[in-house]
């Protein structure tokens, strides 16, 4: 079978990881959002900008936005949040079921910025070995854990230790020991001990997001058609056990929660067999692991 | 998806639950962290468990114009995260709007807080031996910045030695005084010679059983003798002197 090359344009790296480039700019315009109307005061029609962090936080003094993991976490404990808590989780749940997946890992949270880093000097160095080992699946019990705790004691349980949590809160609202130790922490657990360790294997968080970005409806659609099963998407992509080809094949999208969204997958494909689309466009294909197709090496 | 046997399943349960389990009772033990007994000055309409509800967003943080309150960082006297100030560098003004409860999402302080004057975020406490008023010099910078003077904080004569000359010192009214720290603010000793303590770890309570009859707002009449009252009994006046009638009131 022949394959296509693709047409010049698309091939500048630029063009390439365009949605690694998109994610880091979007993941530091937020953060910067958020620190520019705490310190800087920024305003917009006479509002703050969006005040508060990533915990909680109000859209020119309007919009209320809250995290839902952290209500669930007060619903366990039977508190009773205002009502522009409910409604601020309500709305970042359903802006987040519409992006899909994981997206807030990837697009969002400042602790990705960290992870990734950790990740890419892990390549650099051929770090390849884990020195702890522990299923991916271990962060939905340790989430069960934190909701738990939550409704033993009384506190939003995990809000209390969460990394990410001290290292938003801390650079919003004053640097302390707190970010920096959260931050040296999982950067020397995912650097040294495991790869992905925080955000793919232990961070309740994450937990949460992959059990709501299961229905997400902004997905990496995959076109078998195309694919000539090289595995490049699946060396690259943070929690492979997601691109199960086969898998992506029959439903025509990657089809995990854990999916964090993130692009790289469709930077690395030659074949751009993957893109960005909703879920109701996928294309399934029931006779992709049983052809032959595209296999060069075969 | 992947079959597994029952063996598989129940192996995968237990480790599922063994996870949940521990790393449940890690988390106990570090929520334990909202209930430090370090203490600063809370925002005014706090919560009884103020620390426990908070969410640490920084929205009372910002809408406070005075940049009195800040989250609380490791090693603060605060639990971690959560809003409170420090008096000496930037007190409560007390707004009449409240604008920090007005934004707090998470039931921390309460919505239907509305008078900045019964805010209760803490209590004054002077101590007489740095206290300029005290040692006879006529300071009274704290009660001239108190925003609620003569109600919480009064000047009081105070007899001082052999001088025949009296002192004029600050006394506060713990069930008037808000905790703004206005005082410990503006207090001009290098020190401060008064501060904002913790109302449940400074202040007692008297106990019902001690009836003040000589105050306005204190009933008169005692509770009624447990014993039946004769017809006698009931013509006299409540509070009889019974030590005058050489009666035996058991």
């Amino acid at each position: 079978m022949s394959i296509e090359k693709k047409p010049a344009a698309s091939t500048g790296r630029g063009y390439q990881w365009r949605y690694t480039i998109a994610r880091r700019l979007v993941q530091l315009a937020i953060l910067g959002l958020f620190i520019g109307t705490a310190r800087l005061g920024w305003t917009l029609f006479g509002q703050p900008l969006l005040s508060g962090d990533f915990s909680s936080s109000l859209l020119l003094g309007l919009i209320p936005l809250s995290d839902p993991f952290a209500v669930l976490q007060k619903l366990c404990a039977l508190h009773t949040p205002e009502l522009t808590m409910i409604v601020g989780s309500l709305i970042v749940l359903i802006a987040w079921i519409v992006l899909g997946g994981r997206s807030f890992c990837a697009w969002m949270c400042p602790m990705n910025l960290v992870t990734d880093l950790a990740d890419q000097l892990r390549t650099v160095l051929g770090i390849k070995s884990d020195m702890i080992r522990i299923h991916q699946n271990a962060r939905y019990a340790i989430a069960i854990g934190a909701l738990a705790a939550s409704a033993v004691s009384g506190v939003a349980a995990f809000e209390w230790v969460s990394p990410q949590a001290y290292l938003w809160r801390e650079l919003v609202w004053g640097l302390g020991w707190g970010a920096a130790s959260a931050t040296f922490g999982v950067f020397a657990l995912d650097l040294l001990g495991m790869r992905r360790g925080w955000c793919g294997h232990l961070c309740p968080l994450g937990a949460f997001w992959s059990t709501v970005g299961k229905v997400g409806i902004i997905r990496p659609l995959f076109d078998a058609s195309k694919c000539d099963k090289c595995a490049k998407c699946i060396r690259i992509c943070p929690e492979p056990h997601v691109m199960g080809l086969k898998d992506a094949a029959e439903n025509g999208f990657v089809k995990s929660g854990a999916c964090l969204n993130c692009g790289r997958c469709i930077a690395v494909c030659p074949q751009d067999a993957i893109q960005f689309g909703l879920r109701f466009n996928a294309k399934p294909n029931q006779t992709f692991m049983n052809s032959t197709q595209g296999e060069r090496n075969a | 998806m992947v079959k597994t046997n029952r063996r598989e399943f129940l192996q995968i349960a237990v480790q599922g639950t063994g996870i949940a389990a521990c790393s449940g009772l890690g988390l106990l033990g570090l929520a334990r962290g909202a209930h430090s007994q370090s203490w600063a000055p809370r925002p005014p309409g706090a919560a009884e468990n103020f620390s426990t509800l908070c969410m640490k967003c920084g929205l009372c943080v910002k809408a406070c114009p005075y940049d009195t309150l800040k989250l609380a960082k490791l090693g603060d006297r605060a639990p971690l995260g959560t809003p409170f100030f420090e008096p000496r560098d930037i007190p409560c003004y007390m707004c009449p709007d409240v604008p920090c409860v007005k934004v707090c999402p998470s039931g921390a302080l309460k919505r239907d807080f509305d008078d900045i004057k019964k805010a209760r975020m803490g209590v004054a406490v002077i101590d007489p031996s740095s206290c300029l008023s005290w040692q006879g010099l006529r300071c009274e910078v704290c009660y001239r910045d108190c925003p609620v003077k003569d109600e919480a904080l009064k000047l009081a004569p105070h007899p001082r030695g052999l001088s025949k000359h009296a002192v004029f010192v600050p006394v506060i009214n713990p069930n008037k005084c808000t905790g703004c720290g206005l005082c410990t603010w503006s207090c001009p000793t290098q020190k401060p010679a008064i501060n904002i303590l913790d109302r449940e770890t400074f202040l007692g309570h008297i106990g019902d059983h001690y009836r003040l009859g000589w105050l306005e707002d204190q009933p008169h009449d005692p509770a009624p003798l447990k014993r039946p009252i004769s017809r006698e009994d009931e013509a006299k006046p409540t509070g009889v002197d019974y030590l005058n009638n050489m009666e035996d009131p058991l």
